[in-house]
């Protein structure tokens, strides 16, 4: 114990007298916030959505066949009742509902005005947006034809409402973005660097043929990486919350304990990189090229894997940022516990499991 | 503890695919022996040194260091001897002070101890002034025995010291082979490679090695009289013309 002390207090020492370092670690987060402000447009492509059609006339069913027609959605789910609807968006399997009026079609023809409400799903304001967007158009185009034959001037009038964040601020899909990244950055990169690091300057040598066992030295050096993350994922929090006024509208110990899991995945990542890498520049190299890369671009935090061409979407699957921003959605936007984040819970348990086998292996052959 | 061996070496062997790097070596060191492992670049000293310490596993052959051995003992190994690496491994961003008491406590010695020895370390190295600076602030001839001295911090058996007076100037060598003597004085048993030919002539015994065998292997006196010769730089000339 005494030892492991002296070791992680060297750590720090390293740390606090790199500037680069520390300015990875405290600057960024705050940097990356601010940066990603800004809202970005995306394409969509067969988005899932539900409809929850209350008319059910020969308008409304014309007007859902030209949504199933396009290319943009996908109509996955049918629902009956307006009570459904909350319950299908926490299970996230759609992004938006349409919903058709009681008597759509009569009112279209003798108030010449009908109303459809278009809900989105929020957690992911760029997207909805888009979403009502197109559906919009696609009710104009509708109208539009309606129109032509006749002097009457019919309207269809969409009603847009987004759910759980009903103030559309971008920030709000940022922020389980940043957090993801920053973590990512922090126990990936740093501790993959600082492991090279010893191995670079012949110092890993040294501690290897001192009594230290192997392993006890990769826990000493991650040791103040896990402290550190865990204090940057508190620090964005605070500032989502206090600063830009994003709902933690679930448990925070849940989003802690979830936090402190995806932290001990990425330095599993990070010791993997390490046992593979001779240098700190190859080290970071991998780290950017490999790891946060495809963090930013194919976990679902800049562009809605949904979107994406079908081997990207594969791809998706095995980066573990994006089960770890659905986690954080979850839990901060829509406030759903441990119910509903089992699976990815679960994903996240098992390629950390992974990582930990791989690199232990290819520890010891690197010893030899 | 005199005449005992503290380093008994068979056959041993290091390949790196075909190429034997340490070619089927024996040897053995005395207790308190400064031994000299000599050998021009890329003979294979700092490999056979790895598979001594224990953290390159040997190709083939047999090595037990103070009683251990390298294949099955390699922790006890660790606990008995010091290593100071070719490259200078101390960490450049710690003080003079935060190394010794780093890597004190990683050798498991008490505060106390650490304490202690930290003082009595930076006297003997007139290091009183440097003591709070960064260790990348000194000149290569005291980070070199600062790194020494570390390498004696936990009293070891042995010390494996793979070229430490590589690059240093004339003056500080000698004062390194000072302290080299007052180690060995104090029972340490010394393993040391090195380029400088009018080092092997402080050594008790040396062996010369050539392309990862050993030619060569007795004490200066009696290797200058069989290659009839004044000086080791001249034995070592003739091994390595073959
Ligand atoms: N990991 C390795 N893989 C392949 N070849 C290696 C490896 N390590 C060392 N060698 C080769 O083995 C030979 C012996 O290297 P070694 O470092 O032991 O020599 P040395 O006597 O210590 O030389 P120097 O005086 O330059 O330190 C060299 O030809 C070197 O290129
Ligand atoms: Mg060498």
């Amino acid at each position: 114990m005494k030892r492991f002390v002296g070791f992680v207090r060297k750590e720090f020492y390293h740390i606090f007298r790199d500037k680069r370092s520390l300015f990875i670690l405290f600057g960024m987060p705050i940097a990356q916030i601010l940066l990603f402000g800004f809202a970005i447009t995306n394409e969509i492509n067969n988005v899932n959505i539900a409809i929850l059609d209350q008319a059910n006339d020969v308008t409304s069913k014309e007007i859902i066949n030209k949504i199933a027609a396009s290319k943009h959605f996908s109509i996955v789910d049918i629902i009956q009742k307006e009570s459904s609807i909350e319950s299908i968006f926490k299970k996230g399997k759609v992004k938006a509902v349409l919903q058709f009026e009681n008597n759509f079609g009569n009112n279209l023809i003798k108030e010449k005005q009908a109303n459809v409400q278009v809900l989105t799903d929020a957690t992911d304001p760029n997207m909805a947006n888009t979403i009502s967007n197109y559906i919009s158009a696609i009710l104009k185009k509708y109208q539009q034809e309606l129109n032509k034959n006749t002097t009457i001037d019919y309207q269809i009038v969409p009603q847009s409402r987004m759910v759980y964040n009903a103030e559309l601020k971008s920030v709000y899909m940022f922020v389980p973005g940043v957090m993801t990244v920053i973590l990512m950055l922090v126990s990936a990169m740093m501790t993959s660097i600082s492991i090279t690091r010893e191995k670079e300057q012949g110092t890993m040598e040294i501690l290897l043929v001192s009594p230290l066992k192997p392993f006890q030295v990769i826990i000493g050096k991650v040791f103040p990486y896990i402290f550190l993350s865990v204090i940057n994922a508190i620090v964005i929090v605070l500032l989502s919350i206090f600063v830009f006024n994003v709902p933690v509208n679930g448990s925070l110990f849940l989003l802690g304990i979830e936090s402190v899991l995806f932290i001990i995945t990425s330095l599993a990542l990070g010791i993997l990189i390490s046992t593979i890498s001779a240098t700190q520049q190859t080290a970071m190299m991998i780290s950017l090229m490999g790891l946060m890369l495809p963090t930013i671009l194919l976990s679902g935090f800049i562009f809605p894997i949904s979107s994406m061409p079908l081997p990207l979407q594969v791809i998706s699957n095995i980066i573990p940022a994006k089960w770890f921003i659905i986690i954080v959605k979850g839990i901060m936007l829509k406030g759903i516990g441990i119910g509903f984040i089992f699976k990815e819970t679960a994903i996240l348990v098992l390629m950390t499991l992974l990582f930990i086998g791989i690199s232990v292996k290819k520890y010891k052959i690197r010893l030899e | 503890m005199k005449n005992k061996n503290v380093i008994e070496v068979e056959n041993l062997s290091k390949l790196f695919g075909d190429f034997a790097a340490v070619n089927s070596i024996s040897f053995h060191v005395k207790a308190g022996e400064i031994f000299g492992f000599l050998g021009a670049n890329g003979a294979g000293k700092t490999t056979a040194i790895k598979m001594l310490i224990g953290i390159s596993s040997p190709t083939s052959g047999k090595a037990t260091i103070a009683g251990f051995d390298v294949y099955k003992e390699a922790e006890s190994i660790k606990k008995n001897i010091g290593y100071m690496s070719q490259k200078f491994a101390l960490y450049d961003d710690l003080t003079v002070k935060e190394n010794i008491t780093f890597f004190g406590g990683i050798y498991g010695l008490s505060k106390k101890q650490i304490d202690r020895k930290r003082c009595e370390l930076v006297d003997e190295l007139g290091l009183q002034e440097v003591a709070n600076s960064l260790v990348s602030s000194l000149p290569l001839g005291w980070k070199q025995k600062l790194a020494f001295s570390v390498s004696l911090l936990h009293d070891p058996k042995i010390v494996f010291l793979d070229e430490p007076t590589g690059g240093v100037d004339p003056i500080t060598r000698r004062q390194f082979w000072e302290m080299i003597y007052k180690a060995a004085h104090n029972g340490t048993t010394i393993f040391v490679t090195t380029h400088y030919m009018d080092e092997a002539e402080y050594c008790d015994r040396v062996s010369i090695m050539v392309n990862g065998k050993i030619e060569a292997l007795d004490t200066p006196k009696k290797l200058k009289a069989h290659y009839k010769t004044d000086t080791m730089n001249d034995v070592f000339l003739k091994l390595a013309r073959g």
